[in-house]
C-alpha cells in the first residue's frame, strides 16, 4: 500500500510539474493516464521496493547532501589532474566488499562510486565490487567504507537485514 | 520585516540574471576541462574519469544557472526533472561502458603514469 501511495504521489507531482495547467480537461487526461499507469504497474507486478522506492525517500534525502559534497571534492581533484602541466596520475583497480544487503542499496553504493569523478565501478559480483580509481592513494578500500555505510543506512534502514 | 523581504526579493531579481549567466559559463568551462582531460589521459578507463566531470559538475552547474534564470516554477520543475534523470542515468551509462570494456578484456594501465615514470624510463 505504501508503494502504491508513493507511486501515486510521484506521478501526480510529475504530471503537474510537467503540464502546469489546471483546466478540467488536462487534469482529467492526467487522471486517466495515472489510472492507466497504476493498472499497468500492478499488472506487471513492479509495485515493490525497486519499482516504487519512495518509502526510502527520507533516508535518501539525508544521504544526498553528503554525496553532493563528496562529488564536489572529487571533481576538484580530477579537474586539477586534467589541467596539470605534467600528467601525473596513478590509475589502479581495487576490490571492495560492501555491507549493503539489498540490490537497491548495492546499486546506490555503486552509482555513488561512479558519480564521484575519479572512481568508476567496473563490476559487481555478489557483495564484491571492482573499482577503477584515478589515484592509487585516494582509492584504497578504506576510502569507501563511509560511503558504503551511509548508502546502506539510507536504503536498507538501520536494522534491515532482508 | 516585510521591508527586508521586499529588499531581498529585489536583490534576487537584480542578481539572478548575472549570476545565472555566470554559472552557465562556469559549467561550460567545466565541460571544456572535461574534454581536455579526455584528450590528455592515456587509456580508456582514465578517460572515463575525465568524462565524468562533464557528466556531474558541468551539467549540474549549467542546470543551476538555468534554474536561476527561469521565468517560473514550471521551468524549475522541468530542470529538476532533467537533473534527476542525469543523476540516475549517467552513472548507469558509465558503468555499462566500463563493464563492457572490462568484459571484452581491455586491460587498464596500472601504476604511476606521468613525469616520474618517464624519468625512470629515460634513465634506464
Amino acid at each position: 500500500m505504501a508503494y502504491f501511495l508513493g507511486l501515486l504521489f510521484a506521478l501526480v507531482a510529475f504530471w503537474i510539474g510537467m503540464s502546469g495547467h489546471f483546466e478540467p480537461l488536462l487534469l482529467g487526461l492526467g487522471v486517466v493516464s495515472l489510472v492507466l499507469t497504476m493498472i499497468l504497474a500492478y499488472r506487471l507486478d513492479i509495485l515493490d521496493r525497486e519499482g516504487a522506492p519512495y518509502v526510502r525517500v527520507i533516508g535518501f534525502a539525508m544521504y544526498f547532501p553528503w554525496l553532493m559534497k563528496e562529488i564536489v571534492k572529487a571533481n576538484w581533484t580530477v579537474i586539477r589532474a586534467c589541467l596539470r602541466a605534467d600528467l601525473d596520475i596513478a590509475p589502479t583497480l581495487v576490490k571492495l566488499k560492501t555491507i549493503c544487503t539489498s540490490d537497491l542499496a548495492k546499486v546506490t553504493f555503486a552509482n555513488s562510486i561512479t558519480l564521484t569523478p575519479g572512481t568508476v565501478t567496473v563490476e559487481i559480483d555478489g557483495d564484491k565490487l571492482l573499482v577503477h580509481g584515478l589515484y592509487e592513494q585516494d582509492s584504497q578500500p578504506e576510502a569507501f567504507t563511509e560511503m558504503d555505510r551511509r548508502s546502506a543506512r539510507a536504503i536498507d534502514g538501520k536494522g534491515a537485514a532482508a | 520585516m516585510s521591508d527586508l523581504l521586499a529588499n531581498l526579493l529585489q536583490f534576487f531579481e537584480m542578481v539572478r540574471y548575472p549570476a545565472g549567466s555566470a554559472l552557465c559559463l562556469v559549467g561550460a568551462i567545466l565541460c571544456v576541462i572535461g574534454t581536455i582531460g579526455v584528450m590528455r589521459f592515456p587509456d580508456f578507463y582514465t578517460r572515463m574519469h575525465a568524462a565524468s566531470i562533464t557528466d556531474t559538475s558541468g551539467a549540474t552547474v549549467i542546470l543551476i544557472g538555468m534554474a536561476l534564470m527561469a521565468p517560473g516554477w514550471l521551468i524549475v520543475a522541468k530542470l529538476a526533472t532533467i537533473f534527476w534523470l542525469l543523476f540516475l542515468t549517467s552513472p548507469a551509462a558509465s558503468h555499462a561502458v566500463v563493464n563492457a570494456a572490462h568484459t571484452a578484456g581491455l586491460q587498464p594501465l596500472i601504476g604511476r603514469i606521468g613525469k616520474k615514470a618517464d624519468d625512470e624510463e629515460g634513465a634506464a
